[in-house]
């Protein structure tokens, strides 16, 4: 069994906790409850999938707090990572 | 509780018993690697931004000397240096413990200056061997936190663990110090809010946005991240300090400890508890600084296993990432791992980790000790910088 953990209520994003195929099953642990997903693309162990469809310019949330902001839209169940999400801290190339 | 330590003659308990050599500066490291190596158990170091260095760095060569591991210096100057090794010396001196010092001029060259640093050395190496352990409880101890070659699992399993042991040796009258300024970019609302009050609270919001300031270009993304962060699933540097201050754990933070300026602020007497030091997240640098406060262990997670250590400060080494632990069984003391597998609770790992500070305070070998790592390297914020950038002291 596939596994993930979304850490607080408020994260549209969820970590894995195994490498995943495409179309594979991943069971998501938040407190006490399991979410299922089916997954989208490849995505490694570590690394992020999406809870809820991000459009882009919404932020991403993890921990419960802002992590970055999607880049461009990320449908439910695909990697959510650096070539979607971009940071909002240190950004010296708006200014 | 209790630990058993080196008492020191001005009351801070040590958990090594080490000889020193410390070079004032780079031309001088050389003699001193030479008369450390003479003495099995010895160790030397040295700072490489020259022979006058400036105030930040001197104060971090004598708060080494002064950390409570130490139980004796030998100071080797070129005899022409800026920051005179017997100016340090003298101060470390005041710490009770024995200190002598060598000019290699003054010796008449490498070869004498080797053979007069190895007599002495060797002299005030046999006489601490007469110093034994003794019992104290945990208010003796500081504990370094620090993490680096952070993956997602140091945010989910190996620093919410060491925050667990944090919180425990915090509630036995200990304190735990956590530096990397950078890396609480993105997490000041986290951070803040366990401040034990509102000037603590500004201090560590104007520490990180003076960190944030000095870090970022104009015309280029930031970007704090290095391979192994973005290989492991951290995607941006707010996401990688969110997960790095759960090891600081949920006690108050009850101040900001300033590296640089005048004064490398200690603890203050009876204030034992959970606080920022305001220095750098590189390491071993960051060590060092914490060494330099009066932190005799570190604990360091790496979710990519990273495996060096210091020759001050000895690492228990911890990584949450299950597959990294049994690739590198031999460097890692801790496997955070358990929590990603669902074998075992953050709780439980966090009461390991406490009954490993307690072990490896009372003498027990970290893996990196039986490895022989002794990096040692200190960090410098330029003055000239910060007037430029406008970074307003703490």
């Amino acid at each position: 069994m596939k596994r993930a953990v979304i850490i607080n209520k408020k994260d549209n994003v969820a970590s894995l906790l195994s490498d995943v195929l495409e179309n594979e099953t991943v069971h998501a642990q938040l407190g006490n409850d399991i979410l299922i997903y089916t997954i989208k693309e490849l995505i490694r162990f570590g690394h992020k999938f999406a809870v809820r469809p991000i459009e882009k310019g919404e932020n991403v949330i993890k921990y419960g707090e802002v992590i970055g902001r999607a880049s461009i839209d990320i449908d439910i169940g695909c990697h959510a990572h650096v070539h979607n999400i971009e940071s909002l801290r240190g950004r010296g190339d708006l200014s | 509780m209790k630990f058993v330590g080196f008492e020191r003659p001005d009351g801070s308990v040590g958990v090594r018993n080490l000889s020193v050599v410390i070079a004032a500066a780079d031309c001088s490291e050389p003699v001193a690697r030479a008369v450390a190596k003479e003495v099995d158990g010895a160790v030397a170091i040295t700072q490489h931004y020259g022979c006058i260095p400036g105030e930040m760095v001197a104060n971090t060569l004598i708060g080494v000397g002064k950390n409570p591991n130490v139980a004796t210096v030998l100071l080797v100057g070129m005899g022409c240096e800026g920051m005179p090794a017997h100016a340090l010396a003298k101060i470390i001196k005041t710490s009770g413990k024995p200190v002598e010092c060598i000019s290699v001029q003054d010796a008449g060259g490498t070869r004498k200056a080797i053979a007069d640093g190895t007599k002495i050395l060797k002299d005030m190496h046999r006489k601490i061997q007469n110093l034994k352990r003794s019992e104290f409880s945990l208010d003796k101890l500081i504990i370094g936190v620090k993490c680096g070659g952070s993956d997602t699992t140091s945010g989910l399993a190996g620093n919410p663990s060491v925050g667990v042991a944090s919180d425990l040796l915090v509630d036995a009258g200990g304190s735990t110090i956590m530096s990397e300024p950078i890396e609480a970019v993105g997490a000041e609302e986290s951070l803040s809010k366990k401040a034990i009050n509102a000037e603590v609270r500004d201090k560590i919001l104007k520490m990180i946005a003076n960190e944030e300031k000095r870090w970022k270009v104009t015309g280029a993304q930031m970007e704090f991240m290095c391979r192994g962060n973005v290989e492991g699933g951290l995607t941006t540097i707010e996401e990688k300090s969110l997960g790095a201050v759960h090891k600081i754990g949920s006690r108050p933070i009850m101040g900001v400890l300033k590296t640089a300026g005048s004064k490398l602020e200690k603890i203050p007497d009876g204030r034992n508890g959970c606080y920022l030091q305001d220095s750098t997240h590189m390491e071993p640098m960051a060590m060092s600084i914490m060494a330099a406060a009066g932190a005799q262990i570190v604990i360091f997670v790496s979710g990519c296993g990273g495996t060096f250590g210091h020759a001050i400060v000895p690492f228990i080494k911890v990584t949450g990432n299950p597959d990294i632990y049994a690739k590198m069984p031999e460097d890692m003391d801790i496997n955070a791992g358990t929590i990603i597998t669902g074998e075992e609770s953050v709780d439980s790992v966090g009461q390991r980790i406490f009954k490993e500070i307690l072990a490896v305070a009372s003498g027990k070998q970290t893996l990196g000790e039986s490895l022989g790592y002794d990096n040692f390297s200190v960090f410098r914020r330029d003055p000239r910088m910060e007037a430029l950038l406008n970074i307003s002291t703490l």
